[in-house]
């Protein structure tokens, strides 16, 4: 934003006006705003709202989650600030973007935390709770003081609210309620239409009272009517009615909806950040469908249960997050050494070890490729937008039992929290698994009949006649036989693997955003894709010679890509996750620690990728991004 | 295990004419060592399909690892052998799903006990229409005399040489502990009459039947069933006729106690440790909650689910 508004002096603004005030009405192409409170006041719910109605209004939508790991945490402290950013657009959204232009702040202490992780525009327009500068406590106002110090370092614009008077009006405990009411207020500033905002509120407590919805509202059009008595601005970000009809959920939504379009009948998990929203989400609806959540006693047994309900001929996958995926490691390898179709989501975070729950991290890469013990080849991909979350669990499903083998969807935190709008999918009965085949089996078919070229061999499920059969985890022939001698180990390898090298010649190419030859080549996955293409599109504004690539198939990789990196004059891959940077100590060439990715772009196509990662805990930013493009440029890169 | 097959297989021309023999449950040689008490069991499961002519197709051994969970290559049956401890998870996923067919878990005091004993506390709290069978050796045998849990104290072992450190797990009284644990019986191999007549009680029960099977090992712990083996005055059967009842063993056995495995107290007590090895159905309880029958849903067709997922999208429409 660069046209600021002036705000409202505090006396005046907590004053009620007289007469309706003159309004600057800014008119922007995008907005991003944040809600942000102590943990149970509901900024989360309000900002989740806010960001729906957007997406429902026309906007282009992206909003990501602000989160401590703990249900509740003690009260204004920086580093139990919860709530959402919301970034609205009048085009598609792609990611969070750099910077809040708008702050709704319930004490200055949660406000303090964002301003430290340099996540507001200098000039961002906060409106905060004005109770804490004349609170009885003598603490809470010496740290009001105090932070508004530290807040002083930066020129935001600061729009003192009386929320706390205004909701005691209409609720004893306004912590229960000031989200609705901060609600009104940016439904106010961004002219949301309040009864889109009120058909959600009434899905959001559907299963409550009917009182409690009206207090919301209540709340809701108080804080509306103060924004309009005592704001001297609004802001306009256009909208572009779409002509097609779209949808709007976070990625875990669409994993669990997707994974039902998908024709899955079961899912087995255990409670897992960022991973279980999935199975609420599953829970209410799946058995409507035909399909069970089962949630087993661990995490091991989740996936155990999934690969017998697989075995037995149902569609089956199971919902994790890092931790549980190193967990299933020994199953996995059991699914694919037998066979077994199975479809596992790893909703990322932060690691390693319990890492950072809530937050997003693209660090289980490897981990997925290679984590088994053995040669044990499978299918990783990963989705790049919600779109790609409901879509890829049918892609998942298919290519598992096409291939008799396990496919990782690699989620993370960024796109299971956020939401953003996508044409509404289709759903169409092809997208259905086939009900198990319980035929007699033909004479003569072993159970893993392997095709020597292919390595693909049809699948037996219990019930067929004639088909009887022991899988097993141990080395075994086309019977199912256990065979230790070499050349039964050396060939079950070879079938198992070739499957895979089929299957990625069946793989497009991907497409190269921007010119297919150039000075650098960013080359990134999953949930980073709207972040790189938005700052790699600044770059190439500023006339430097840069695409990007971004890869949705991780094992196998996508065709082609020692060809296309060689058309640019450097390739560098941007992550979520650790390495080296190359000047840190006693880092060299030899002993670098690259991003993951970059080790698989490496040893697959011999050229020489570098990488860019950092792990803040949230997601990357485009002017990040931008900024290590420009420290990356090869030397004597045409501008 | 109640035949929840019986209609289907009946509707089947092809199976009506058909008689199962053992031959048919017949695979692989078992390789187990000479003298070990899992060729007896595995004979005892064999009589067992053929006399309740189950279909071989429609039947799942599901194992882990170790020497009892060879079980399922020697059965001509579907069969999964797994991963160390997880049998049950596997067979709560094909049964939850496939509940029509016969499932059958064969474990070793290791896996069952050890590695898998969070499976098996919550596999007897879900209580599946399943057949358990812990066949417990007290020892890691296939890989080569390690102490197990069920190991007695101060039997020596590779990892224990100055004998087992810690008292043994008491698989009965472990399993009577967990609510919804609906049956649990103990058999041993010597004694294949009432080996059978367990399987059978244990089969025919609705509800998941824990069997645990004392079982020799003649090659680490030949020591620890011998005794009784040779002794039948150490061992004392339980007997009602909603257990198991083996006239053909009362000549040999002096000490019979009558129990009601309806009652739950009584059982628990005849679990604890006194000197005697009691063999019988401790619980029964056909009235306890069937997981898979719990979570049971409505199969939809392909064009519902089509609609359905058409009014869920709407849910979420812009």
């Amino acid at each position: 934003m660069t046209t600021a508004p002036s705000p409202s002096p505090p006396a005046s603004a907590a004053a009620p006006s007289e007469a309706r005030r003159e309004r600057t009405v800014l008119s922007l192409p995008e907005h991003t705003v944040e809600i942000v409170s102590d943990p149970g006041e509901g900024a989360q719910k309000c900002g989740q709202i806010f960001g729906r109605v957007s997406a429902k209004m026309g906007n282009g939508v992206w909003t990501v989650e602000i989160i401590p790991a703990e249900i509740q945490p003690p009260a204004r402290q920086p580093s139990s600030a919860s709530g959402n950013r919301v970034r609205i657009g009048t085009g598609p959204v792609t990611n969070w973007g750099d910077h809040a232009n708008l702050v709704v702040a319930f004490n200055e202490q949660v406000l303090l935390h964002r301003h430290r992780l340099d996540a507001l525009a200098k000039d961002a327009i906060i409106l905060i709770e004005n109770m804490w500068a004349t609170h009885d406590d003598p603490d809470i106002r010496q740290a009001w003081t105090d932070a508004m110090e530290e807040l002083g370092s930066a020129s935001y614009q600061f729009v003192p609210v009386p929320m706390e008077e205004e909701c005691l009006a209409v609720i004893d405990n306004p912590r229960r309620g000031k989200n609705m009411f901060a609600l009104g207020l940016l439904a106010w500033i961004y002219s949301r239409d309040l009864e889109k905002i009120k058909g959600l509120i009434a899905q959001e407590f559907r299963k409550k009272a009917e009182a409690i919805y009206d207090t919301n509202v209540t709340l809701l059009e108080r804080g509306w009517r103060w924004a309009e008595d005592h704001l001297d601005f609004r802001i306009d970000v256009p909208r572009v009615e779409s002509n097609r009809p779209m949808v709007v959920m976070n990625g875990n939504q669409a994993v669990a909806i997707g994974g039902i379009a998908a024709g899955m009948e079961l899912c087995a998990m255990y409670p897992i950040t960022p991973a279980t929203s999935a199975s609420h989400h599953l829970s209410d609806i799946f058995e409507r469908f035909g399909g069970v959540v089962h949630q087993a006693e661990d995490e091991i047994a989740a996936v155990g249960v999934a690969l017998g309900a697989s075995f037995a001929g149902k569609v089956a996958f199971t919902i994790t997050s890092g931790p549980g995926l190193a967990l299933k490691t020994e199953f996995i390898g059991l699914a694919i050494m037998t066979e077994t179709p199975l479809v596992v989501v790893d909703v990322q975070r932060g690691g390693p070890s319990t890492g950072l729950p809530t937050k997003v991290e693209q660090g289980d890469l490897l981990a997925a490729i290679f984590g088994q013990p053995g040669d044990a080849p499978h299918v990783v991909l990963a989705p790049a937008t919600m779109e790609e979350c409901f879509l890829c669990m049918t892609t998942a499903r298919r290519v598992a039992e096409a291939l008799r083998t396990v496919v990782i969807v690699l989620s993370d935190a960024n796109l299971a929290t956020g939401v953003q709008p996508f044409p509404r999918p289709d759903p169409s009965e092809q997208w259905f698994a086939q009900p198990p085949d319980l035929a007699p089996v033909r004479e003569g078919l072993r159970p893993y009949d392997w095709d020597p070229q292919r390595g693909v061999s049809p699948r037996v499920v219990p019930g067929q006649p004639g088909g009887m059969f022991t899988a097993t985890g141990l080395s075994h022939d086309e019977w199912s036989h256990v065979g230790y001698t070499p050349d039964v180990h050396e060939r079950g390898c070879r079938m198992r693997s070739r499957k895979l090298a089929v299957f990625q010649q069946m793989l497009k190419p991907p497409v190269v955003n921007g010119e297919p030859t150039g000075d650098l080549l960013v080359v990134g996955w999953g949930s980073t894709l709207g972040a790189i293409e938005e700052a790699v599109g600044r770059a190439r504004q500023e006339g430097l010679a840069v695409s990007s690539l971004h890869l949705r198939f991780l094992s196998p990789l996508e065709p082609g890509l020692a060809e296309i990196f060689r058309r640019f004059r450097k390739v560098m891959t941007i992550e979520i996750n650790y390495s080296d940077d190359p000047g840190d100590p006693f880092v060299t060439a030899e002993n670098r620690r690259r991003g993951q990715l970059a080790w698989l772009l490496r040893a697959q196509t011999l050229v020489d990728v570098d990488c860019w990662t950092r792990v803040p805990g949230e997601p990357l930013r485009p002017g990040q991004i931008l900024q290590a493009i420009h420290d990356s440029m090869p030397q004597g890169a045409s501008r | 295990m109640t035949d929840l097959s019986c209609s289907l297989l009946s509707a089947a021309p092809d199976d009506e004419e058909r008689e199962w023999t053992l031959a048919d449950y017949e695979a692989a040689a078992a390789r187990w060592c000479p003298g070990c008490g899992d060729h007896a069991i595995l004979t005892g499961v064999e009589r067992l399909l053929e006399a309740e002519q189950l279909p071989p197709e429609q039947t799942v051994f599901v194992s882990g690892i170790g020497c009892a969970s060879r079980f399922p290559h020697y059965l001509h049956t579907y069969g999964f052998h797994g991963i160390h401890g997880r049998a049950l998870p596997i067979a709560t996923g094909i049964k939850l799903r496939r509940p029509e067919l016969h499932v059958f878990v064969v474990m070793g005091d290791g896996d069952c006990c050890s590695i898998g004993a969070g499976h098996w506390i919550h596999a007897v709290r879900y209580n599946l229409d399943i057949v358990a069978l812990l066949l417990d050796n007290g020892v890691y045998g296939l890989t080569k005399n390690q102490t197990s849990p069920t190991s007695p104290k101060g039997i020596p072992s590779n990892t224990q040489p100055r004998g087992a450190i810690l008292p043994p797990i008491n698989p009965i009284a472990a399993t009577l502990g967990v609510t919804n644990a609906s049956f649990v019986a103990q058999t041993g191999d010597w004694l294949p009459a009432h080996l059978y007549a367990t399987l059978q009680a244990a089969f025919h029960h609705h509800g998941l039947a824990f069997v645990r099977v004392l079982q020799r090992c003649p090659q680490y712990t030949p020591a620890i069933y011998d005794v009784a083996m040779r002794d039948p005055d150490l061992v004392e059967l339980l007997v009602h006729p909603n257990g198991v009842v083996v006239p053909e063993l009362d000549r040999l056995f002096k000490h019979k106690r009558p129990h009601d495995p309806a009652d739950l107290d009584a059982a628990r007590h005849l679990a604890e440790p006194d000197g005697k090895i009691r063999l019988g159905v401790f619980y029964r309880n056909e009235t306890c909650p069937v997981y898979e029958e719990t979570r049971a849903v409505a199969a939809r067709s392909a064009s519902e689910k089509v609609a359905l997922l058409g009014a869920e999208l709407d849910r979420y429409a812009v």
